[in-house]
C-alpha cells in the first residue's frame, strides 16, 4: 500500500504545490487524483517515485519510506505513463516497450517476446512492432506508453493525465481498455486527471484536490456524487451530478412489463388490443422492431423507432432513464444479452425506482462513510 | 588543360596524394572538435550559466585569423600539419557546441521525464536518449564544420606547403600555371560536396526514425549556422 503522510511540497520559488496532504492508496485498485490545473496533482504523483522530493512529510510504500529506497530500483518497480506518451522517438515500438526489461538485464529474445505479449494485451497489432513512434496515431502511442509501463510487471502504475491529449472517442476506448487490463492484472494505479468524468469512471477511490494542493474530499465516486463535502467539490462535479449518480444504481430491480410487447405476426386483434397507448412490435426471434400507436394498423415500416434498449443487470439506472427519455413513447425497452426483448418500462416506473434507490443508498451511506473515515484517519 | 594534373615536384605529392593530405588536415580537426564539443555541450546543459560564456569564447576563437594562430603556434609545433589543424579544430567549436547543446536541449520534456521515471541515470540518459535524438542536429553542425574546414585548409600554404590543395595555388603563381589554381578550386569544391553527401547519407542511416517533415525541420538550424559561417 502507498501511504501519503501529511506531505507538503514547497518549490524553491515559494510555490506551495501540495499542502499537508494525507492519502491512503489501497492496493490493486485505481485511485484517482482529480482537480483543476495547477492544484498539485503532478507534484503529488512525482513524489511517489521521487522525481520530486517532499519538503515535509513522508510517503510510505508497503510501510517503508520511499526516501530510504534506492531511487533507480524504486522507479523500475513503478510504471509511469504521461500525456503524449513520451515515447523514445528514435526507437521502434518493440524497443520502446522493452526499455525497462532490457535495463534489468533481460536477454534480447525474452524482452522481444515480452514486448509482443504486451502489445497484444494493450490492443496493438503485432505488425506495429518494427514501426517508429511518428508512424503511430496519438491513441496508439498512448497504448505503447501503457505497454512500456507494464513491461517489467511493476506492482504500481503512476499515470499522469495519460488520455488527455487524445480525442473523446479514442479516450473512451483507452479508458475501457485500462479497466479491462486492470481487471486482469490488478495493479495499484494512481491516476491523475483534471476530468471529473474520467475520475468517476475509472476511480475506485477519488481524491479531489483544490488550488494550493489541499485535499477537498477523498471518497468512492458514488459517495462523491451523493455527498460532496463542500461547495468546491459540488461545483467541480458539475450541474448534472444527480443524473450521473444514477450510473451507480443497478437497473435489474426495475419492474418490467411484457403486456404491450407483441410479435409482428400476432393476430390482428392482439395488435390493437391491450391497455397501453403503444405496443412494442418484435420480430419472430423476439428482437424489437419498433413502437406502434394503439389503433393504427399496417406493416412494420410504419413503426416508431424504439431508440437504444438497455440491459437490466449490466446497464445502470442512468442507461435505463436515458432510454426512456430518448424513446418517442417515453418507455424504455429492456433486452437480454442476445438483444431479445425482456419487457418495457415507463419513465414513471424508472422515476419510482430512482427514488427508492436514493432512499436505500441514504440508509446505507452513513455507516459506509464511517468506515472510510476510519481508514483515512 | 595540358598539365592540369601535372603537379610540380616541389609539392612532394601527386594529385591524389594532395587530396589525401587535404582530407586529413580538414577532417581530423572536425573529429577533434566533435570530441571536445560533446562534453562541453553536456556541461553547458548541466550548468545553464556556462552556455553564454562558452559560446562567447568559441566565437572569439573563431574571430582570430588563422595567421595569428600560426604565428603563436609555430614556436611549439613548427611548420607542420598540426599547426594548421589546431586552429581548424578550434574554429569547428563555434558550430558544433551550439549544434549539440541545442539539439540535446530540444529533446521533449516528456521524453526526458519518461526516461527519468524508468530509472535512467544522467549519463545513460545523455548517451542513450538525448544524443541519439540530437543526432540530426549534430550532423547538421558537422556538415557546416566540415565544409568550412575543407575550404580553410588552404591557408596552410602560408606556412610552407602545409595547405594541401592550397599549395597548388601558390604553385600556380610561382610557375605561372593558372590551370593549377583551377585544379585547386575545383578539387576542393568537389571534396566539399562529396563529404557533405557522405554526411547526409550518414544521417539517413542513423535516423530511420525521422518523419519526412522532420527532415526538413533540421534544415533550419543549419541555415542559421551557414550564415554564421559565411561571415568569415
Ligand atoms: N519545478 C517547479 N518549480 C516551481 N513551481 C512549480 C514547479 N512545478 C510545478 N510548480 C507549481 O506548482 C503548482 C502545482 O503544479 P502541478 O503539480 O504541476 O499541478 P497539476 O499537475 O495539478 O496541474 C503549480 O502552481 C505550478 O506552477
Ligand atoms: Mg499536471
Amino acid at each position: 500500500m502507498i501511504r501519503i503522510d501529511s506531505v507538503t511540497k514547497r518549490y524553491p520559488d515559494g510555490t506551495v504545490a501540495v499542502d499537508r496532504l494525507s492519502l491512503e492508496i489501497p492496493d490493486r485498485s485505481i485511485t484517482v487524483l482529480v482537480g483543476p490545473s495547477g492544484c498539485g496533482k503532478t507534484t503529488t504523483l512525482r513524489m511517489i517515485n521521487r522525481m520530486v522530493e517532499p519538503t515535509e512529510g513522508r510517503i510510505l510504500l508497503d510501510g517503508e519510506d520511499v526516501q530510504r529506497r534506492p531511487v533507480t530500483a524504486l522507479r523500475r518497480g513503478m510504471g509511469y505513463v504521461i500525456q503524449n506518451a513520451g515515447l523514445f522517438q528514435h526507437r521502434t515500438i518493440a524497443d520502446n516497450i522493452a526499455t525497462v526489461p532490457r535495463m534489468l538485464g533481460w536477454g534480447k529474445q525474452r524482452a522481444r517476446e515480452r514486448a509482443a505479449e504486451l502489445m497484444e494485451r494493450v490492443g496493438l497489432d503485432a505488425s506495429l512492432a518494427k514501426r517508429y513512434p511518428y508512424q503511430l496515431s496519438g491513441g496508439q502511442q498512448q497504448r505503447v506508453g501503457v505497454a512500456r509501463a507494464l513491461a517489467a510487471d511493476p506492482p504500481v502504475l503512476l499515470m499522469d493525465e495519460p488520455f488527455s491529449a487524445v480525442d473523446p472517442v479514442v479516450r473512451k476506448g483507452l479508458q475501457d481498455e485500462l479497466l479491462r487490463i486492470q481487471d486482469e492484472l490488478g495493479k495499484t494505479i494512481v491516476f491523475v486527471t483534471h476530468d471529473i468524468d474520467e475520475a468517476i469512471k475509472l476511480g475506485t477511490m477519488v481524491a479531489v484536490l483544490r488550488e494550493g494542493g489541499r485535499l477537498a474530499q477523498y471518497a468512492p465516486p458514488a459517495e462523491l456524487l451523493s455527498d460532496p463535502a463542500d461547495a468546491f467539490v459540488e461545483d467541480f462535479l458539475g450541474a448534472d451530478r444527480g443524473i450521473r449518480r444514477l450510473s451507480f444504481f443497478a437497473s435489474d430491480a426495475l419492474e418490467l412489463t411484457t403486456d404491450p410487447v407483441v410479435p409482428a405476426d400476432a393476430p390482428a386483434e392482439r395488435l390493437t388490443a391491450a391497455g397501453a397507448p403503444y405496443l412494442l412490435v418484435t420480430d419472430a426471434d423476439g428482437r424489437p422492431l419498433g413502437w406502434r400507436e394503439r389503433g393504427s394498423t399496417g406493416g412494420t415500416e410504419r413503426l416508431l423507432p424504439y431508440g437504444r434498449p438497455f440491459r437490466p443487470g449490466t446497464d445502470s439506472l442512468r442507461a435505463a432513464l436515458d432510454c426512456a427519455v430518448l424513446s418517442p413513447t417515453g418507455w424504455a425497452v429492456a433486452v437480454d444479452a442476445d438483444g431479445r426483448v425482456t419487457g418495457v418500462v415507463s419513465q414513471q416506473t424508472i422515476g419510482e425506482a430512482i427514488r427508492s434507490a436514493h432512499t436505500a443508498a441514504g440508509a446505507h451511506s452513513a455507516p459506509a462513510r464511517g468506515e472510510d473515515e476510519k481508514v483515512a484517519g | 588543360m595540358n598539365g592540369f594534373f601535372d603537379i610540380p615536384s616541389d609539392l612532394q605529392h601527386s594529385w591524389a596524394g594532395l587530396i589525401g593530405v587535404h582530407l586529413r588536415e580538414a577532417l581530423l580537426p572536425v573529429a577533434a572538435g566533435l570530441l571536445l564539443a560533446l562534453p562541453l555541450a553536456l556541461l553547458c546543459n548541466r550548468f545553464r550559466w556556462l552556455y553564454p560564456p562558452v559560446l562567447g569564447v568559441t566565437t572569439v576563437l573563431y574571430a582570430v585569423p588563422s595567421l595569428a594562430f600560426f604565428v603563436v603556434l609555430i614556436d611549439w609545433t613548427g611548420q607542420t600539419e598540426l599547426t594548421v589543424m589546431i586552429p581548424l579544430a578550434l574554429y569547428s567549436l563555434v558550430v558544433l557546441v551550439p549544434a549539440i547543446a541545442d539539439g540535446v536541449r530540444s529533446v521533449p520534456d516528456e521524453t526526458l521525464s519518461a526516461a527519468t521515471a524508468m530509472g535512467f541515470g544522467t549519463v545513460r540518459r545523455y548517451l542513450q536518449v538525448q544524443l541519439p535524438i540530437a543526432a540530426p542536429a549534430v550532423i547538421a553542425g558537422l556538415r557546416v564544420a566540415t565544409a568550412s574546414s575543407i575550404s580553410l585548409v588552404s591557408v596552410g600554404a602560408l606556412i610552407g606547403n602545409q595547405g594541401a590543395l592550397g599549395n597548388l595555388m601558390a604553385a600556380a603563381q610561382k610557375y605561372d600555371r593558372p590551370e593549377l589554381a583551377a585544379n585547386a578550386v575545383l578539387t576542393t569544391a568537389v571534396l566539399a560536396v562529396v563529404c557533405d553527401a557522405a554526411l547526409v547519407a550518414l544521417r539517413r542511416v542513423l535516423t530511420p526514425w525521422m518523419p519526412r517533415s522532420g527532415r526538413k525541420r533540421t534544415a533550419a538550424p543549419r541555415e542559421e549556422l551557414l550564415t554564421k559561417g559565411a561571415a568569415r
